[in-house]
């Protein structure tokens, strides 16, 4: 039971640090399908840092150079987003997916390229940093993290952020009807690119998460699994609003974590289910909710929408 | 009435051609420049075996066989860029080609193997297979408005994981994967019409090759030449303007999807049936195939006759990175293709920006100083 609280605490805060992510993005007015290829990145930061850290370094400052490290390559990525949606008013799923293709597969090019560097007979792509993930416990031997408090932090932020600020209210006026908010003064532009580099920084720490989650080695050749997708699908389920998001991304997390854990119940023992089907469990509740949430959806309206200065 | 000449870089075809060529040169620019990081004293000869994939080879025979390995697996390719165009057309983004490969590629060899059947049996159950999961993902979008990009990723994963389950009896344990056909179910290969011997008796060329590019220009004839192909379009163009005519815009998201489902299955079966490969056992990724599909969509211009071209080339580059030292990585072909599909979105952009030139200075001829720009 203890160990299924932990894995759905830890999947809950990397569904919610993405969905957070799209959320600002698409409160903005940019759709961000190229959350998984933000991810893997954010991903790829953390874990350099953790292999590159000198072996005494202390617990705290090694999470606080994993987390710079994977927002900073999070964020940097996003800006392939920003540029050719916003500067270039691209087809932003086009986009989103070229993204993920390119993070996965960068990813898999420069961990292979390190590996071979320094050691000619090991062409994989995984990374592993057993001894510095340690540092993300709160507990030894248990799977707390301190990143889930982190994301718990950054929840309360973000909605005092969106409905508290100024900034907020202008980002999300910029999704809405970003003529409107142009001809009050707003600058859409600059608006919209703040909030996919804010994505930009949360989806790259979910990916930090993600890659720590239980696990104390990441093979890139795989990317985040959908995690990406999922975490959008938790997004619309959680109607674009950061506390609802967190709900329905602790929903999901129990789902995600049953797969892990499944083995430690007698009656879902019982059941004798394929561990294929927990595997596929989140995907399927996903679908679901899209079928019952997406007919009503209160997406911002003029997401996925180019910002012309010319158009009414 | 006069007929005016357009200028030579104002024919579409002419611009989509130059636009695919800036975009490969850019993706092999930047590839090139990852190479270099990587290792520069072998980087432009990495570069060249990424291009010239088998005529690196010195023998003929090799030539041969590796040109033949490429073709082999441009049809599939083919063939999911066929249904990420088709379904581009209708104004979707077909990223579930991958998923419904995937679910070709089970039924196939499920048929094949598991049931004994013949390889047209094989393959008209794989097409349908693929048509009912993009028909999903069409039926969601038509009644529930579910973005078809989310659930075509999630249906993406449920078919791996359901095709794992599907085929994990089917297993050759020494190996750790399906058995091989040739050997032990040779009804459900595909025939060749003694195709092999124009390559030098190549082991996999069948018929999945000449039936790939029938189906290209199967779907231009239907996209341009036929009411229905007409429909469609012109749903993708304007949606509403279409309802507004008469036409069933629900139905027609949903056939489109199925169409484009059914294009990526069959494509698998193309590939699956001539026992070059097998599913090995748990398999934890999606195939890249549906995704380099994209790829080969885009850089076609999304046209079906650009798309063999394209599919050819992003199976060529891919090929020749297999190639390549071992100092680097094959994966830096994939990368390529994604900086391609990349560099494509920006040049609808600039291709849209271009004719919108055109016509507006058309209008601000007809409306004196009506520029409104």
């Amino acid at each position: 039971m203890i160990l299924l609280i932990q894995y759905t605490l830890l999947f809950a805060s990397v569904l919610l640090l993405v969905a957070l992510g799209g959320c600002f993005s698409e409160h903005s007015g940019v759709i961000n399908i190229g959350l998984e290829g933000i991810m893997v990145f954010g991903a790829l930061g953390g874990a350099l840092v953790m292999r590159y850290l000198p072996a005494g370094t202390s617990p705290f400052m090694i999470i606080l150079l994993c987390v710079l490290a994977s927002m900073t390559a999070g964020l940097l990525y996003s800006l392939l987003l920003a540029v050719a949606a916003i500067n270039f008013k691209a087809d932003q799923t086009l986009v989103g997916t070229a993204m993920n293709l390119l993070g996965t597969a960068a990813a898999t090019v420069l961990v292979k390229a390190i590996n071979t560097a320094t050691n000619p007979d090991n062409p994989s792509a995984t990374i592993s940093y057993v001894e510095a993930r340690k540092a993300f416990l709160m507990v030894d031997g248990k799977e707390f993290s301190w990143l889930t408090i982190l994301t718990v932090v950054l929840l309360v932020v973000s909605f005092i952020l969106l409905y508290k600020t100024k900034f907020g209210l202008r980002l999300q006026a910029c999704g809405e009807h970003p003529q409107a908010a142009a001809s009050v003064g707003i600058n859409v532009y600059s608006m919209r690119y703040a909030g996919v580099m804010i994505s930009g920084v949360l989806g790259g720490l979910g990916g930090l998460v993600y890659i720590t989650a239980g696990v104390s080695e990441w093979k890139f050749e795989n990317g985040v699994a959908g995690f990406g997708f999922l975490a959008l699908a938790v997004m619309i389920f959680g109607g674009w609003k950061p506390f609802r998001i967190a709900l329905a991304a602790l929903l999901f997390g129990l789902f995600r974590s049953l797969s892990n854990v499944y083995t430690g119940f007698d009656f879902l023992n019982q059941l004798n289910l394929p561990s294929t089907v927990y595997n596929m469990l989140p995907y399927i509740i996903s679908l679901v909710v899209l079928v019952i949430f997406s007919k009503n959806s209160a997406a911002p309206k003029a997401e996925g929408i180019p910002y012309d200065k010319g158009s009414r | 009435m006069e007929k005016k000449r357009i200028p030579f870089l104002r024919i579409p075809a002419v611009q989509t051609l130059l636009a695919s060529l800036i975009c490969i040169l850019l993706g092999l620019l930047i590839g090139f420049i990852v190479l270099l990081l990587i290792n520069p004293s072998g980087a432009w000869n990495a570069l060249k075996t990424i291009i010239e994939n088998f005529w690196s080879f010195s023998s003929a025979r090799g030539q041969i066989k590796n040109f033949g390995n490429t073709l082999v697996k441009t049809a599939p390719l083919l063939m999911c860029s066929l249904a990420v165009l088709f379904a581009y057309k209708v104004g979707l983004f077909n990223i579930g080609a991958a998923g419904q490969y995937v679910a070709g590629a089970g039924v196939s060899l499920f048929f094949a193997i598991g049931l004994g059947a013949p390889w047209w049996v094989c393959m008209i159950m794989a097409m349908l297979a693929g048509a009912l999961l993009g028909a999903i993902s069409g039926v969601l979008k038509a009644l529930r408005n579910v973005n078809e990009v989310i659930s075509c990723i999630m249906l993406n994963w449920i078919s791996l994981y359901l095709v794992n389950m599907l085929l994990a009896p089917y297993m050759d344990i020494n190996m750790s994967e399906t058995w091989s056909l040739k050997k032990n179910y040779p009804a459900a290969v595909l025939p060749t019409l003694g195709l092999e011997q124009l390559l030098n008796n190549h082991q996999y060329i069948t018929i999945a090759v000449p039936m790939a590019i029938l189906f290209a220009v199967c779907i231009w004839v239907l996209l341009t030449k036929t009411q229905l192909g007409y429909e469609l379009r012109a749903t993708g163009l304007n949606k509403n303007a279409a309802k507004y005519s008469g036409m069933k815009d629900r139905f027609n998201i949903v056939l489109t999807m199925a169409i484009a489902g059914g294009l990526a299955g069959l494509g698998a079966s193309m590939y699956y049936l001539t026992d070059m490969i097998k599913w090995p056992s748990a398999v934890a990724a999606v195939p890249a195939m549906g995704f380099n599909g994209i790829a080969a969509a885009f850089l076609g211009g999304l046209h079906p006759i650009g798309a063999i071209f394209a599919s050819f080339f992003i199976q060529h580059i891919t090929d020749g990175g297999s190639f390549m030292e071992k100092t680097y990585p094959a994966e830096i072909a994939s990368f390529i293709s994604a900086v391609i599909i990349y560099m494509c979105a920006f040049v609808l952009f600039l291709k849209q920006q271009m004719n919108k030139e055109r016509r507006s200075s058309k209008r601000s001829g007809v409306k004196e100083g009506g520029n409104v720009k």
